[in-house]
């Protein structure tokens, strides 16, 4: 998941499109308490409904002409409405839902991890499969098309990649702070990265050193997993800053 | 060989016309300045050509394809605006730039294996910037910058070679040194070159045809011909004429 959010990251904050993790991790709000309200189990309800939200976002903002931060606020609005509306129709599973905002790493079950390994496979396959053609995209989106690559295809592929990883990533952060998790090691690696590949590289090192001692941090001092990761992430950002200056 | 035939193209920005009945053809080997006051539709022309925007009559093909049945898109080098639509925050050095002028000729899924790496190290050094190949992109001067994307439409062995305003970003010197470059590339490789450029002389010195638009072609044919056509040098296209005497 750490490996997942790095990589796709780094190729959404480089196409301005960071914000579409908070959109869609709003999304998985109502998703899931969709999945509570018919007693589904919620992973399985959010996947689908956050794939079609993401479409959702990119149809909006070609069809309807509108910049991509409102049409994000769309349909983010939708999916943070739709779950308050479901959860005060349904007042039992409100401390379900609140689990759910804030994640837990520590509670997540087997059945949990599989789905999660598998998806992260799935989306780092496609990621390794059509690099060179995010690449292109996110390098030079016109130039990208005059050599004949799809680029709707790429951005469609991207936001359906994103919206799979905040799925993920909410048993981790939760709903609240999983944008954080696409963000901040991009735009730390991006302070003193030279070159792609080692953009990439420090991306990854950093997502996973954040989540690796956030957990051991929260289980030794008792305090929140999801929240110490993104606040270890957001150190390993202020260090690249300060590193960039003195270099 | 025709390689690129326009035909009564018409584009239109919302309510405004940027191209109405533009028809002109370029045959192989032909070196046309593309030239016209700013609003005439140049680069407009160019987006068109490459279907980047849509068109509301005529048509455009490429090597005696319609351009929407057209595939070999490898065949074509394509130099933009500086600075138009480069991410100015992508953190990739030289190479990696020169080796996506070879990723569209791939399938999928699409490598890069050793020879494309020989290939731009080849290009590079052709082009006098073997030295650049690890430097970061962003820190490239206007000169390396134009040098580097020449070398990403080079690499991919284009037949035909399309420049927008290639030399906004050079410093005379430079942009003398760049032309002499393209000029090497049509006569010893016999490239087929169209240039969108504000400074008639070059067009005058370098180009063999000169296609000048003011949303309709106002000409095409030969250089020598233009330069001796009266029509040519009223108050409309004084400021182009004088600006390239200025430049001189």
């Amino acid at each position: 998941m750490a490996l997942t959010c790095a990589t796709l990251g780094m190729f959404l904050v480089l196409r301005r499109m960071s914000l579409i993790g908070d959109g869609l991790s709003h999304v998985s709000f109502g998703a899931i308490a969709l999945g509570l309200f018919f007693g589904v189990y919620p992973l399985y309800i959010a996947v689908p409904v956050v794939m079609i939200g993401s479409y959702f976002i990119l149809k909006i903002t070609e069809k309807a002409k509108v910049y991509g931060d409102a049409s994000i606020g769309i349909v983010s609005a939708v999916g943070i409405s739709g779950g308050v509306i479901l959860a005060s129709l349904s007042k039992g599973f409100n401390v379900d839902l609140f689990s759910y905002l804030f994640g837990n790493i520590l509670a997540i079950s087997e059945t949990e991890v599989i789905f999660s390994v598998t998806l992260s496979f799935l989306v780092l396959s496609m990621l390794y499969f059509f690099y060179w053609d995010l690449f292109s995209a996110t390098f030079d989106e016109e130039y990208a098309k005059t050599t004949g690559i799809h680029t709707n295809f790429i951005n469609i592929l991207l936001t359906l990649l994103t919206a799979v990883t905040v799925v993920l990533s909410i048993k981790v952060v939760g709903v609240m702070l999983v944008s954080a998790l696409l963000i901040l090691p991009s735009v730390s690696a991006l302070q003193i990265a030279r070159g792609f590949k080692q953009a990439l590289f420090l991306s990854i090192l950093f997502s996973l050193l954040s989540v690796f001692f956030g957990i051991i941090f929260s289980f030794l001092f008792d305090i929140p997993a999801g929240a110490t990761i993104v606040m270890l992430s957001v150190i390993f950002f202020m260090l690249t800053l300060v590193y960039k200056k003195l270099g | 060989m025709n390689i690129l035939s326009v035909e009564n193209l018409g584009v239109r920005y919302e309510q405004s016309i940027a191209l109405d009945g533009v028809t002109f053809s370029v045959e192989q080997g032909d070196f046309v300045g593309i030239a016209g006051p700013n609003g005439a539709g140049k680069t407009t022309l160019i987006k068109a050509i490459f279907g980047l925007i849509p068109s509301f009559s005529g048509a455009v093909s490429l090597f005696g394809e319609a351009q929407k049945k057209f595939a070999k898109w490898q065949s074509i080098g394509y130099l933009p605006q500086k600075n138009v639509s480069v991410n100015p925050l992508f953190p990739a050095v030289v190479e990696e730039v020169v080796l996506l002028g070879l990723i569209s000729e791939k399938s999928f899924p699409k490598k890069v294996t050793k020879a494309d790496k020989k290939a731009v190290r080849e290009i590079l050094e052709e082009l006098g910037i073997g030295d650049l190949r690890k430097k970061s992109f962003t820190e490239l001067s206007g000169g390396q910058y134009q040098r580097v994307l020449l070398a990403r439409a080079l690499v991919q062995k284009p037949e035909l070679l399309i420049f927008d305003e290639p030399s906004t970003a050079l410093d005379p010197q430079s942009r003398d040194g760049f032309f002499e470059l393209l000029l090497e590339l049509n006569q010893k490789k016999g490239i087929t070159i169209l240039f969108i450029t504000h400074d008639t002389s070059y067009i005058q010195r370098y180009a063999s045809k000169i296609l000048y638009l003011d949303r309709k072609v106002m000409y095409f044919g030969t250089v020598e011909n233009f330069f001796q056509k009266k029509e040519f040098r009223d108050s409309k296209h004084q400021y182009h004429i004088h600006y390239s005497h200025s430049n001189d």
